[in-house]
């Protein structure tokens, strides 16, 4: 009988070698597979830009050491709100209950005495209860997530006014809470810190090949893979190395890439991940093929909103403070742009975790360089929501050309 | 005097009947599937192939009548009771999803996995392999296993829904309308695929308006009309024209020979 294998000239296979392998990235280029690429062109240019624009001072260690500190808090929220996209649903509330678990915290650990980490603890069950009732709710009684959501918003809004009650605002002093996203790692402790982020980025894809080799699957050029993995190398050293020019790994950096990593390894090795993906592209097979959608559904939310307690916790680490606007203004935006301005896409299905990653570092650096050259907040927004509104539609315009039938 | 042997049918339905408040959807119908065999089940519009279908599927459950899986009597009640007999279905909207791989598709809601529950770690190696030496039995041809399921042919998703049916340890494939939205060249490929199915032992139970498609593949057929049981033929006795005519009453089933009894307990059909 023929091979399982035949070339079909629309399709991309897998063809040998160096330049097969690229042959079938221009190819997946033609057909919409745009992956990262974008976002990675665009980040180049808009670091050029404000480089320039700031005669350095952008790119200086000083400086992208606060780009690392600004990014942790929104980026945890836009992990959360990666998995709520990738089954296709959307979470309005994320900022809102951000900031009401913040306040939480801050609340348990100045108001009543309670030991930090038990007030951290607290608040992120507070979240996970959030999550778990929009969860509940949504696949119950079949209401959109975005409705739910969208009372939630409300809902939690008014909560975190009650908990906050007349003080308005409370400081945090404590050290274990500043702690958390304002403790900088440098020397020997940065460059293991880059060493276990590599093992997980460089060294893990050639042991992952070398087992598809031996069982006899097809692999990627070996020098395709290795070329990945030194230049993963070299930039990760890099940036270890300048980072450390100046106060180092911040611990909200070092948390945030570590989520990243963990959700990474969830969501692409585990069944768990596997089945998110299934319900994200066709929830009706998912649910033929025997899948639990509905307790998967509820899961995410619970985590989601988990993460986006996290978040709030880290931002009001950093800022030191809780206050009754804790989770509002952009915050909410900013995670579900930097979410699908990574390639996340709004229809489920399709985008990884590293898409809250990019995304967030894209988002921040636009902020951050806006405040170094002085911008007024309206023109701040308006560049925030081209660039959002250019990601977006350049996204749309490639995958027109993607797949038959254009599903 | 029916021993479980190669002759007993893997499934067999008897004096079937199911009503819908005034409508009498089956009544009276007899059906069966031996390991190795291709039954066709053939009716006009409204005949009763769909509730038919969903009663052996476990969607529906029949007001009266008798189930045997392999000469034992069984109560089909839900879906997964016919999934655990090993019964599969494979819907004319095709259960697949777009966005995951040929092989995450054949392995949906059946990972190769490390215990741990959800977070049990994939064998994507081990699955892989698997999944190519089951497309490579069947003659699947696909550019890889690895590419989405969007970026396939429609006969090339049909051939991963019908190939997924395979993947568990299931004796009995229902294909309702397979090659309904399919081009010539992909009809023959999912054919071809029924007719493998076939060499591996499987009772494939093919619904289809198209009987070309039906002669070309079956080794016998059941004709229902009007939700009831019109007989069941050995295809190579029965000709285009006199099916046409069975179907639609023209002429009465018991006038065309070969018509198998209507309890028939073990079928005279060597595969």
């Amino acid at each position: 009988m023929s091979s399982t294998l035949e070339h079909d000239p629309r399709v991309v296979a897998e063809r040998r070698g160096i330049a097969g392998f690229f042959a079938d990235y221009r190819q997946r280029l033609r057909q919409g597979d745009i992956g990262q690429l974008p976002v990675i062109v665009g980040l180049i240019a808009i670091w050029s830009i404000f480089y320039v624009a700031s005669n350095g001072v952008f790119l200086s260690p000083f400086n992208l050491v606060n780009l690392t500190l600004q990014m942790a808090a929104v980026g945890s929220i836009s992990v959360g709100i990666v998995l709520i996209l990738l089954l296709g649903d959307i979470d309005l509330s994320a900022g809102v209950v951000s900031g009401m678990c913040a306040a939480v915290m801050a609340v348990l650990s100045v108001q009543h005495d309670v030991s930090p980490q038990l007030a951290v603890g607290i608040a992120l069950l507070v979240g996970a209860a959030v999550g778990t009732l929009h969860g509940v709710w949504i696949t119950r009684f079949g209401i959109p997530a975005f409705v739910v959501t969208l009372a939630g918003l409300i809902a939690w809004q008014g909560l975190l006014l009650r908990v906050l009650g007349r003080t308005g605002t409370i400081n945090l002093k404590d050290p274990f809470i500043t702690g958390l996203a304002g403790t900088f790692y440098t020397g020997p402790t940065a460059y293991l810190l880059g060493a276990a982020f590599l093992a997980y980025v460089a060294v893990r894809p050639i042991l992952e090949n070398r087992r598809r080799r031996a069982a006899g699957l097809s692999v990627p050029p070996a020098t395709v893979v290795w070329v990945r993995a030194l230049g993963f190398t070299a930039l990760v050293l890099l940036a270890v190395w300048y980072l450390c020019k100046d106060r180092g790994i911040s611990s909200g950096l070092f948390y945030l890439v570590s989520l990243v990593v963990v959700m990474d390894l969830i969501l692409r090795r585990t069944r768990l991940g596997r089945m998110i993906y299934a319900i994200g592209g066709n929830a009706e097979a998912a649910r033929r093929a025997g899948l639990p959608v509905r307790r998967i559904r509820t899961l995410v939310f619970a985590l989601a909103s988990m993460l986006a307690a996290w978040g709030g916790i880290l931002g009001a680490s950093r800022l030191l403070a809780v206050n009754q606007s804790a989770g509002q203004g952009d915050i909410l935006l900013n995670a579900i742009a930097a979410a699908v301005i990574g390639g996340t896409s709004l229809f489920g299905g399709r985008g990884s975790v590293w898409a809250a990653l990019l995304g967030i570092i894209v988002i921040q650096s636009i902020s951050n360089g806006m405040d170094l050259l002085s911008l007024q907040p309206s023109i701040k927004f308006m560049i925030t929501g081209a660039v959002l509104l250019t990601a977006v539609t350049l996204d749309a315009v490639l995958r027109r050309g993607r797949t038959p039938g254009g599903r | 005097m029916q021993e479980p042997s190669a002759a007993t049918p893997l499934l067999e339905m008897q004096g079937i009947s199911k009503r819908f408040g005034a409508v009498q959807a089956l009544q009276d119908v007899h059906f069966q599937v031996l390991a190795g065999e291709v039954m066709a089940l053939v009716g006009d519009n409204g005949a009763g192939k769909s509730t038919l279908i969903k009663a052996i599927a476990g969607i529906y459950q029949p007001d009266a009548g008798v189930t045997r899986w392999m000469g034992r009597e069984v109560t089909v009640r839900t879906p997964n009771d016919a999934a655990a007999l090993g019964i599969a279905t494979v819907y004319q909207d095709l259960a697949l999803c777009d966005n995951l791989d040929v092989v995450a598709n054949l392995y949906l809601g059946r990972e190769l996995a490390s215990p741990g529950g959800p977070l049990g770690l994939l064998d994507e190696v081990a699955m892989e392999k698997r999944a190519i030496e089951v497309l490579r039995k069947l003659s699947v041809k696909i550019p890889s296993v690895r590419i989405p399921i969007a970026s396939l042919s429609g006969g090339q998703r049909q051939s991963v829904a019908v190939a997924r049916s395979v993947m568990g340890d299931n004796k009995v494939v229902l294909l309702d309308e397979p090659t309904a939205a399919l081009g010539v060249a992909q009809t023959r490929e999912v054919l071809g695929l029924i007719k493998r199915l076939r060499e591996q032992g499987l009772g494939v139970v093919l619904i289809s308006h198209n009987l070309s498609d039906v002669f070309e593949v079956a080794d016998r057929i059941t004709v229902l009309r009007l939700g009831r049981w019109v007989g069941t033929y050995e295809a190579k006795d029965l000709g285009r024209e006199k099916l046409v005519a069975i179907m639609t009453g023209a002429i009465s089933g018991d006038a065309v020979p070969g018509a198998t009894p209507p309890a028939p307990v073990t079928a005279e059909h060597s595969p």
